[in-house]
């Protein structure tokens, strides 16, 4: 993992006196709300319904147990004894005190930990495969080019008043754990002749109006990636919307200019950019990647007994193999029956925090998908991690399956929301209880949003919903077909929305006439790719 | 660092860190600069203008004022690092909706004197330039990036 020099731990430090100067001017009356707006924002402190929230980040979702144990003091002392895990692998705390907040910033810099553009129109969190380090299937770890991008990007002075915010994931792997393809620039690291580079998509992203990114560049070497990144990032800062605050995303640059146009303008901004010498030498990276160096792995392959069947089933469903034989990648599911979808009490953040510490090389990651993963964990230790999961509630053996649910805060925080996310969650997830039933259903991704900002990734659901506002009253329209995985695809609107039960109803008429038409081997999405949309609508709708 | 210099301008306050004589002459317009007043030492950008229409004549060039409309909007920095990055090495004026906290980064993008259009607070000002002993990227300014540091 990385470790703070003195260099990094200055930067904190001097952004929580910075924080907490801004924060006593506006107290003072010294700044407007408006003026303060920008600055909060960029320290992840949003203004809610009830309170402030404020949107801790976790780099590339990667966090060891000292800073988890932190997340769960922070949410006992200044939260309700709460933490909300992100589709960005960051942690929110919604009830927060304005008052509170350069505190907690300074009790984060402690451990190496900030808000820094966790919100507002800039670079934000660099995301990242939450597999890293561990997954098989990947070229190398990706994280410590995450790192380059984090510190490049960290008070950017050019590129801190851009005309909306700005989303970057880096993966590694050929399997998509990170949604890279729906973000504003996706950078997924490849192999050419024995040189690692980097593959540039930029133009994704989701909101009202969802596109997949354009590749934009198909190699480009390391000793120029933020030389180029830089020339991508100066074309949107100069010729992004600014008129329409819904039109002011990257994604619609490339669709007004064409992916082309832009290109052959990155390419001459690049041109004049390369000479200025932006780039570190390759001697960074190395620093950098020796601290991601992988852990002691040693154990020894092993049999387990799974004669308890609920055991066997999250063996199945949560464990994955680990590139180490005799280890394996263990995903802990916060998506338990009747819950709120990413949420984990200060009881149970410090619970991960004590397995990560014992079993998994001290390290934790953050999902996308809103869940907790354990990446480096001997075959022999799944027992012992089980049972511990079982006794604090957290041992729900649902990940990919229909309950694995993604969803935003929704009208039950968030300000800009026209729905509640969280009970529809509840409802179906309660609806398909029955793990039987789920793991018959397979993968099935469903993400619900509570309005069209789609912070609940409801366009890349193999079944989405996105909650509207419909002459006052809440209203759910369907969606299916959309993957943020490799195989990206934006999912379609099935027809006339639903009421809260009725979109309930609606999701098992679909899910029953899958399992009435699928083909052996067809996950959910297979099917609907193979069979279209009428077989659905005319389950639903009759 | 240079503690800015405030100078009384007929009732706006200029903030420089520069320490030669203000230009007096006013600034034109780019679409006079390139179409008629060819002769001009000053020249204003709004938001939106390309400053790369500047740099044939940029030589002949002592300020060139950049409008900031409203503190979001971000154009004008690049504008800046566009100019710097060409070798102008005039007086950079950021003018309009310019606040204490944005100073810092406008400084790093190549600016070095300000219009602000309501008063900034010098000791507000004073402590945010110098809240950062180091940045993490190389920019406009003179400041070595951490990497550099690190390595050498």
């Amino acid at each position: 993992m990385y470790k703070y020099d003195e260099y990094d731990q200055s930067m904190v430090d001097a952004r929580v006196e910075e924080f907490r100067d801004q924060v006593q001017r506006r107290l003072a009356g010294q700044m407007t709300e408006d003026q303060f707006k920008p600055l909060r924002l960029m320290n992840g402190l949003y203004l809610q319904l009830h309170a402030y929230m404020l949107r801790v980040a976790v780099p590339y979702g990667t966090l060891d147990s000292r800073q988890m144990r932190m997340l769960a003091h922070v949410a006992r002392k200044y939260d309700r004894g709460y933490g909300h895990f992100t589709t960005r692998q960051n942690i929110q705390f919604n009830w927060i005190k304005l008052a509170d907040t350069p505190d907690i910033l300074a009790e984060l810099a402690t451990v190496e930990m900030h808000a820094i553009q966790t919100s507002g129109n800039c670079i934000r969190n660099i995301s990242s495969d939450q597999f890293a380090g561990a997954a098989a299937d990947e070229v190398t770890d990706p994280r410590p080019w995450a790192e380059l991008l984090r510190q490049w990007s960290t008070f950017h002075p050019e590129f801190t008043y851009l005309p909306r915010k700005f989303k970057i994931a880096v993966i590694a792997a050929p399997e998509d754990r990170a949604a890279m393809r729906l973000h504003d620039i996706g950078i997924e690291l490849t192999e050419r002749d024995g040189r690692l580079g980097a593959k540039i998509f930029v133009g994704g992203g989701m909101g009202r109006t969802p596109m997949i990114s354009h590749e934009i560049r198909d190699f480009i070497g390391a000793d120029d990636l933020l030389s180029y990144l830089e020339a991508c990032l100066r074309v949107y800062n100069r010729y992004g919307r600014r008129d329409n605050i819904y039109k002011a995303r990257i994604k619609i640059l490339l669709h007004e200019i064409g992916a082309d146009e832009y290109r052959r303008q990155v390419e001459e901004e690049f041109v004049a950019v390369k000479a200025l010498g932006l780039d570190p030498p390759a001697a960074e990276l190395e620093r950098i990647t020796a601290m991601f160096a992988p852990p002691p792995l040693t154990a020894e392959p092993v049999e387990l007994d799974r004669s308890d069947p609920d055991f066997a089933v999250w063996l199945d469903q949560n464990v994955r193999p680990h590139k180490q034989p005799g280890h394996a990648i263990v995903t802990i599911s916060l998506k338990l029956i009747g819950g709120i979808p990413g949420d984990a009490s200060a009881d149970q953040i410090d619970v991960m925090a004590d397995l990560a510490e014992r079993y998994s090389a001290d390290e934790l990651r953050v999902t996308h998908a809103q869940n907790i993963v354990l990446p480096h964990v001997a075959q022999a230790d799944l027992p012992a991690i089980w049972q511990a999961l079982t006794e604090t509630g957290l041992a729900e053996a649902n990940l990919d399956l229909i309950s694995d649910i993604i969803a935003c805060p929704g009208l039950d925080y968030c300000a800009l929301a026209n729905a509640r996310s969280i009970p529809v969650a509840q409802k179906i997830a309660t609806r398909f209880a029955d793990l039987g039933r789920q793991r018959e259903l397979g993968e099935l991704k469903l993400k619900i949003s509570g309005c069209i900002n789609a912070c609940g990734h409801h366009h890349a659901g193999h079944i989405g919903i996105l909650g509207v506002d419909r002459k006052g009253t809440e209203n759910f329209q369907l969606l299916l077909g959309g993957s943020g995985a490799e195989d990206v695809s934006l999912g379609k609107i099935t027809g006339p929305g639903f009421s809260e039960d009725g979109v309930v109803d609606a999701i098992e008429r679909v899910t029953d006439k899958y399992l009435e038409v699928r083909e052996s081997g067809e996950r959910f999405l297979d099917t609907y790719r193979r069979v279209g949309m009428e077989p659905f609508k005319e389950a639903i709708y009759g | 660092m240079a503690d800015p210099d405030a100078t009384d301008t007929g009732g706006e306050t200029l903030l420089r860190l520069r320490t030669d004589e203000v230009h007096d002459e006013p600034a034109v317009t780019l679409d006079a600069f390139l179409d008629g007043q060819t002769n001009a030492t000053a020249v204003r950008l709004e938001a939106g203008d390309d400053a790369r229409a500047l740099l044939p004549r940029l030589g002949q060039l002592a300020l060139v004022e950049i409008s900031f409309p409203t503190f979001r909007d971000g154009r004008g920095y690049s504008s800046a690092r566009i100019l710097r990055e060409a070798g102008f090495a005039g007086e950079l004026r950021a003018a309009g909706d310019v606040l204490v906290d944005q100073l810092p980064h406008m400084r790093r993008c190549g600016f070095d004197s300000f219009a602000p259009q309501a008063p900034i607070d010098p000791d507000v000002l004073r402590a945010s330039l110098s809240r950062y002993d180091h940045h993490y990227q190389r920019a406009a300014d003179a400041a070595v990036p951490i990497w550099k540091l690190r390595h050498g």
